[in-house]
């Protein structure tokens, strides 16, 4: 049953780990606009952007 | 023309022409931001288009686009940089803009309970998973000091999660509690922490079962349906939020000294004289003191003809201004105007309204009660049986409780609401609330307003098939320079023909009469009978131009409000299901009885007051009728307060669409049509999850009651009940995906996509 001890923790702690991502997810706003991300999986990146200096 | 300046930049409303300051928001670090929304955007290559041009405009930092807010945030750092270029920009792009404080109007606490919710069902999720792992190993055979470990590990997971996860239930079962009443958070509030509790009592004892999977998949489940009702209502309210002015609009006035200055439109006072050039609105009720023009009266009154106006008339706040400049003198400005009468008739409208109380509450009144009845009976009958032996009995009716926890029934609704308003939003509607969806379920009249409701509200040429392509092409060079809705209607029919305008000659506009110009060195003029010396014809009683060339025979243009395009078919859908439909309209008679006929609707009334127009719907919600009110204008307001629900087009009037539990985008009137067949099947489903919610329960608490509810036997129960309620409700999207709207979208993201191939 020692597997146990070992087994337990590291479930857990990858638990944690897509908890702790996920929260971090939600404070980094990429829950704020959920039309808007699907939307924009339409629209070419890469487009050249008019470069302008941003001083 | 000094008076111009601004009306002749753009029309009035498309630009908010205000001081942004009030809007501005300066960080620490000494950027500064704006929130603009963009009531129009509608497509993904929009987002980009808006956001490179708005980052082009000098100083400006960084443009992003909140989609489902239809949000504009522009930064910037320079304190030179004017942000009204910014609306300017969108305007030219074909966007209309309106500032917005994002704390002010309810948004960022609106995201912050969103987060929040979101947060608590991430917790409770993880929470759920880890402590159901340990709690199948015990289930499948751990013993001992293993089974205690198991416990206690659930333990530690499980107390911070019910305090954290939980609040939003406590905190509104304390405040149904202290105003003396019950709702569904008090019996999910007491069996979550009974659960809770008692399983830290059992395992401190080395009992055998802990319910603190069963504690915390509750808080799990509920909380989803919580997050999923939060969804639905926020993006009611952006959306429709989106649409209220901030009443931005402001009059240029000119003082004793004779010099305009534009003043803010709370800060007209009766007996100013206000300038109005041409495509502005009024902005407080007047008589015309100088100048002579044409009005348009449809937001007001429902009238689709333009009006002429010259010295003396009365105009009223709302209207526009079409053809040539005037000074008003005001009349009445803020509390005494006509649309201050408007909003006073629609304050007590509502007042009037019974209060509608929805499905789950009305469920919850019952139920909360009754699971509470429930388990007290079950305390008091196992202590009789057992002989006072606390600790079963305890244990019983506290199983009793989280089984009847209303899990499911906290999912019946939001789940399939969601849904619903995921798949109205789709095809252009927009809801207010959840409410509004379940009374659209029960209408059985529905009120149409005729002007800009039936009709999209601007005018077309009838007899172009019957006029010569010289003459329109005549017509249609002189029209160029007017804003006038006839013009412009000249114009329109003009280019579906494919008919080049002619280059007429020191071309001008007569207020008031119509176009005059040159061709060829004749005089040609465009306008009013009247004007052009034709004798009047009072029978037809539709709009008319007639164009006069040098002395030859006049030509005659008609026109006619355009019906929008399946007014007809939704009508005669309307009628086919049994429910009963009327017009009601500010219009002139002979205007409302062809629309009416057109439509074959046999029941019509016209030339109707605002208070007409709420006494007759007060009429058939006392005769017991449910009435779907359906109109745009600050005469049809009072109406749609009053209605047992009310639909306005997107393009209604800000009063009309604060009035109006629906909004309907687009030139399209299938939306009501839609709505109505979405309501209906809301609540169909909403019913069918009552129904399996509850059947769940009968077959599980005479179990609980016995004392079979083992923390097994609650998990299972609780997790197939909920997926079966989200599965059903998952149904809705599946039944309305083959129509319209949705379709639309996929060609549109279809064409895109070959876009980038090509």
């Amino acid at each position: 049953m020692n597997i146990l001890l070992f087994l337990i923790p590291v479930a857990l702690a990858l638990g944690a780990l897509g908890l702790a991502a996920f929260l971090w997810s939600i404070r980094s706003g990429q829950y704020d606009d959920l039309d808007g991300a699907a939307n924009r999986i339409l629209v070419d990146e890469d487009r050249p952007k008019q470069s302008k200096s941003k001083e | 023309m000094n008076c111009c300046a601004i009306g002749n930049v753009m029309d009035a409303g498309t630009l908010f022409q205000g001081d942004l300051a009030p809007w501005i928001f300066t960080q620490q670090n000494g950027q500064r931001e704006i929130d603009l929304i963009i009531p129009g955007l509608s497509s993904a290559e929009s987002i980009t288009t808006i956001e490179e041009a708005i980052e082009s405009l000098p100083h400006v930092l960084s443009a992003r686009i909140n989609f489902t807010g239809r949000r504009l945030l522009v930064t910037w750092t320079d304190a030179d940089f004017n942000p009204n270029s910014i609306a300017k920009t969108l305007s030219e792009l074909g966007f209309t803009s309106r500032p917005f404080d994002p704390s002010g109007s309810g948004f960022k606490a609106d995201d912050a309970q969103s987060r929040m919710l979101l947060r608590a069902v991430a917790v409770s999720g993880f929470a759920a998973a880890n402590i159901m792992l340990l709690s199948v190993s015990v289930w499948s055979g751990a013993e001992g000091t293993t089974r205690d470990l198991f416990h206690w590990i659930s333990a530690v997971i499980a107390l911070p999660t019910v305090a954290y996860a939980g609040r939003p239930f406590f905190r509104s079962a304390a405040r149904a509690l202290s105003s003396g009443q019950f709702n569904m958070d008090v019996p999910i509030s007491l069996a979550v922490c009974l659960a809770a509790m008692m399983s830290l009592y059992e395992t401190s004892t080395h009992g055998k079962v802990a319910y603190f999977d069963a504690s915390v998949t509750l808080l799990f489940f509920l909380l989803t349906g919580r997050y999923l009702d939060h969804l639905m209502r926020a993006r009611a309210r952006s959306a429709v939020s989106q649409l209220l002015s901030l009443a931005a609009s402001s009059a240029m006035i000119v003082d004793e000294a004779g010099v305009p200055r534009l003043i803010s439109a709370t800060a007209i006072q009766p007996e100013m004289k206000m300038l109005v050039a041409t495509g502005e609105r009024f902005a407080a009720d007047g008589v015309v003191a100088s100048g002579v023009s044409e009005i348009d009266r449809s937001l007001v009154t429902g009238e689709s003809n333009p009006e002429s106006v010259t010295c003396g008339s009365v105009v009223h706040a709302g209207m526009m201004n079409l053809t040539g400049p005037l000074t008003v003198e005001v009349t009445a400005a803020g509390q005494d105007t006509f649309l201050a009468e408007i909003v006073r008739l629609m304050t007590s409208a509502e007042q009037s309204r019974s209060r509608f109380v929805q499905i789950a509450d009305r469920l919850a009144r019952i139920y909360s009660p009754a699971v509470h009845i429930l388990a007290g009976l079950t305390l008091v009958g196992w202590l009789f049986w057992t002989g006072g032996d606390w600790h079963a009995s305890l244990m019983t009716a506290i199983a009793v409780l989280i089984i009847t926890c209303p899990c499911a029934l906290g999912l019946a609704v939001p789940a399939v609401q969601t849904v619903a308003s995921g798949v109205l939003f789709r095809n252009g509607v927009m809801i207010k609330d959840g409410a509004a969806l379940e009374k659209l379920s029960a209408i059985d009249t529905v009120i149409f307003d005729k002007t800009g409701t039936l009709t999209r509200g601007n005018l077309r040429l009838v007899n172009a098939a019957a006029l010569s392509p010289a003459a329109l092409a005549l017509a249609a060079g002189l029209a160029q320079i007017s804003r006038h809705p006839l013009s412009k209607a000249i114009c329109e029919a003009a280019r579906l023909q494919g008919i080049t305008p002619l280059v007429i000659e020191k071309s001008e506009e007569v207020p008031g009469c119509g176009l005059l110009g040159h061709d060829q060195g004749e005089q040609v003029k465009l306008g009013s009978r009247f004007w052009c010396g034709m004798p009047e014809n009072e029978t037809q009683g539709l709009p008319e131009f007639v164009l006069v060339k040098g002395s030859r025979a006049p030509t005659l243009f008609t026109f006619e409000d355009e019906l929008r395009d399946d007014a007809g078919a939704v009508i005669a859908a309307l009628k086919a299901i049994g429910t009963h439909v009327e017009i009601l309209s500010g219009d002139r008679p002979a205007a409302v009885q062809r629309t009416a006929e057109r439509l074959g609707i046999e029941l019509w009334q016209a030339g109707v007051t605002p208070q007409a127009k709420l006494a007759n719907v007060h009429a058939l919600k006392d005769a017991g009728r449910k009435v779907l009110m359906v109109g745009d204008g600050l005469n049809d307001a009072p109406a749609l307060a009053a209605g047992f629900t009310s639909m306005a087009p997107s393009s209604a009037s800000d009063v009309g669409r604060n009035a109006a539990d629906t909004i309907f985008m687009g030139e399209s009137l299938m939306p009501v049509l839609v709505a109505r067949n979405v309501a209906i099947a809301t609540h169909q489903i909403s019913i069918q999850n009552f129904t399996l919610a509850v059947g769940y329960n009968a077959l599980a608490v005479p179990l609980a009651m016995l004392g079979f509810a083992s923390p097994l036997i609650a998990a299972i129960a609780m997790s197939t009940s909920s997926i079966i309620v989200i599965a059903n409700s998952l149904r809705l999207a599946f039944q309305f995906r083959q129509r319209t709207a949705l379709a639309k979208s996929q060609v549109q993201g279809l064409t895109h996509l070959e876009q980038r191939a090509a």
